[in-house]
């Protein structure tokens, strides 16, 4: 039996943050990360541009070479955990070893959701889309005359149809929402985008799903044949909780963790797709599935597993897509009233109630962006604020003398 | 922390501090040869309307959201500055969606680039603050915001 003071399952986003947060309050105490990934931390959400030549198998690491070394981190890389006892405190392995801990979290984050799909298994070969390895997989099998058919226009299968756009001959996709991206885009945006995705010999069917395939082709619900030389499935993902299954964590669609990461279990902590957590500007308890909610969720989490004071309390959904040079930024709840531009510019709604600023939709033009998401993020009173000139343009122009002298001029 | 602080007071909205941005870096020695005829990309913006006008440019936040937002981890902090690896940033707009302040954007490849507070640069300190007619920006200690 081996003794760490702090052992974390998993290895992505939520695993270095908890890494990183634990070091802010203890420099030495040992540490242990557990992944059945043999890679060090990567982008996840990179694994696209890999495959686009945006990046490399050396840049797409998430933190510099020696992370692991200079954190005084034992890793068990290509390792699962099997089990965990958090009575006694103790993680087993696939090999069999035991190790035992004083604080865990477990970041076990989400896997591809592949649904019972008749003649499914007739199939030689699918695909998923969410780790590195299954990217340098469906690399393998690229090349000019393939065709492809990705089952799931959501954020994954249109960042992956991008991202071998230019390496097949041509990619259809379907869904069976009747629009692309339906987790963060209205209709009118989504009709939008999908047009400049067309634009890029992509198709899409939508409204309909594969009822069942034979062989290489999938046969739709209204009769409708897709031949393919390449099947991916994208059709959403489901939180990995096993593990909290065994020790009795209270769960709902995803353990549930309060703004320190703590789970119901002592000394059991969360972060990452695996959790559910209060998103603010709607005022539910949801999983986020966001590079910064695993991110900013581990750390504060990490800083509290070390004994700290630290709270992640503003969570709210927020995402950065772009498809062939269309820039997509959405962030927070589509409620309330709407501000609405929508030009040859570009396409902005803004959704507001009670005074506060609940979500955005923009297209194309992004610029500082996130002068919106900072109004959600910090409730920030609208009448506080020249809100109508902020609709036209976020600036801080909008925000007054005082929030400057205090935000530009560092004074109090 | 030296930092690049705002006297709104002062500004009188005379844009220098833009084209000292962006000659700094260019590492030119001539800013006309410079900048002539190009679209400038500078990390500092000047905000104004008719009655006031200030220079607005990265806060360096203690909690910065792009750092820990960034997907690929081309962002970190290193001593207080918030500096970016563009060989590693693949243009996601993760951090312009992330930032309360509206001060990171993309230069004319895609990649995003952002103030580093000129610390690479031969001179080693802000060239906008240096540039500035008025002392409407500064590069000095105050309490970190």
């Amino acid at each position: 039996m081996t003794e760490f003071k702090y052992i974390i399952i998993g290895n992505s986003h939520a695993g270095v943050g908890t890494v990183e947060g634990i070091r802010q309050a203890d420099r030495t105490g040992s540490i242990a990360v557990i992944s059945d990934e043999p890679h060090d931390c990567y982008g996840r959400p990179l694994i696209s541009y890999l495959l686009e030549g945006k990046t490399t198998r050396e840049k797409i690491n998430y933190r510099p070479a020696d992370f692991y070394v200079k954190n005084q981190v034992t890793k068990f890389f290509g390792r699962r955990a099997e089990a965990v006892d958090a009575k006694a405190k103790i993680v087993t392995l696939d090999d069999g070893r035991t190790l035992r801990y004083e604080k865990l979290m477990i970041a076990t984050g989400s896997s591809p959701f592949v649904p019972p799909m008749r003649g499914l298994d007739g199939v030689p070969k699918y695909y998923t889309f969410m780790k590195l390895d299954d990217a340098l997989a469906l690399e393998k099998a690229l090349s000019p005359e393939k065709r492809v058919l990705i089952v799931g226009a959501g954020l994954i299968g249109l960042k992956c149809a991008e991202g071998i756009a230019r390496r097949v001959r041509h990619i259809t996709v379907i869904d069976l929402a009747e629009r692309i991206l339906s987790s963060i885009l209205d209709e009118d945006g989504a009709k939008l985008v999908q047009k400049h995705i067309e634009e890029q010999n992509i198709s899409f069917i939508l409204g309909q799903s594969a009822d069942h395939f034979e062989g290489n082709a999938a046969v739709l619900q209204n009769g409708a044949r897709v031949e393919f030389d390449i099947l991916v499935l994208a059709v959403g993902v489901r939180p990995n909780l096993a593990l909290f299954e065994q020790i009795g964590a209270a769960c709902g669609k995803g353990v549930r963790v309060d703004a320190s990461g703590r789970t119901s279990v002592p000394d059991v902590f969360a972060a990452g797709d695996c959790v559910e957590r209060l998103d603010i500007s709607c005022g539910a308890s949801r999983i986020l599935a966001i590079l910064p909610d695993a991110y900013g969720g581990g750390e504060a989490a990490g800083v509290c597993m070390a004994g700290g004071q630290s709270r992640f309390d503003k969570a709210i959904p927020m995402n950065a897509i772009g498809f062939f040079g269309l820039h997509v930024l959405t962030a927070g709840s589509y409620r309330g009233k709407v501000y609405e531009k929508v030009d040859d510019t570009g396409y902005k709604k803004l959704f507001y109630e009670d005074n506060r600023l609940k979500g955005f939709i923009i297209i194309g033009d992004a610029a500082r962006a996130g002068i919106y998401t900072a109004l959600i993020r910090e409730q920030t009173p609208l009448d506080t604020v020249d809100f109508p000139a902020l609709c036209r343009q976020p600036a801080l122009i909008a925000f007054g003398a005082a929030y400057r002298k205090e935000k530009l001029g560092g004074v109090r | 922390m030296k930092r690049v602080y705002v006297n709104e007071q002062w500004c009188l909205g005379c844009h220098l501090c833009e084209y000292n941005c962006a000659f700094a870096q260019t590492g030119e020695k001539d800013m006309a040869r410079a900048l002539k005829g190009k679209t400038i990309y500078p990390n500092i913006h000047v905000e104004e309307s008719e009655s006031v006008c200030f220079a607005v440019n990265c806060r360096h936040c203690a909690d910065a959201q792009c750092v820990k937002n960034c997907i690929a981890g081309a962002l970190s902090k290193k001593d207080g500055v918030v500096e970016i690896d563009q060989s590693k940033c693949v243009g996601c707009y993760t951090c312009v969606l992330s930032c309360p302040y509206g001060c990171i954007a993309p230069n004319e490849t895609g990649v995003m680039q952002k103030c580093q507070l000129c610390l690479s640069t031969a001179e080693g300190t802000p060239r906008c603050v240096a540039g500035c007619p008025n002392q409407a920006i500064v590069f000095e200690e105050r309490e970190e915001v």
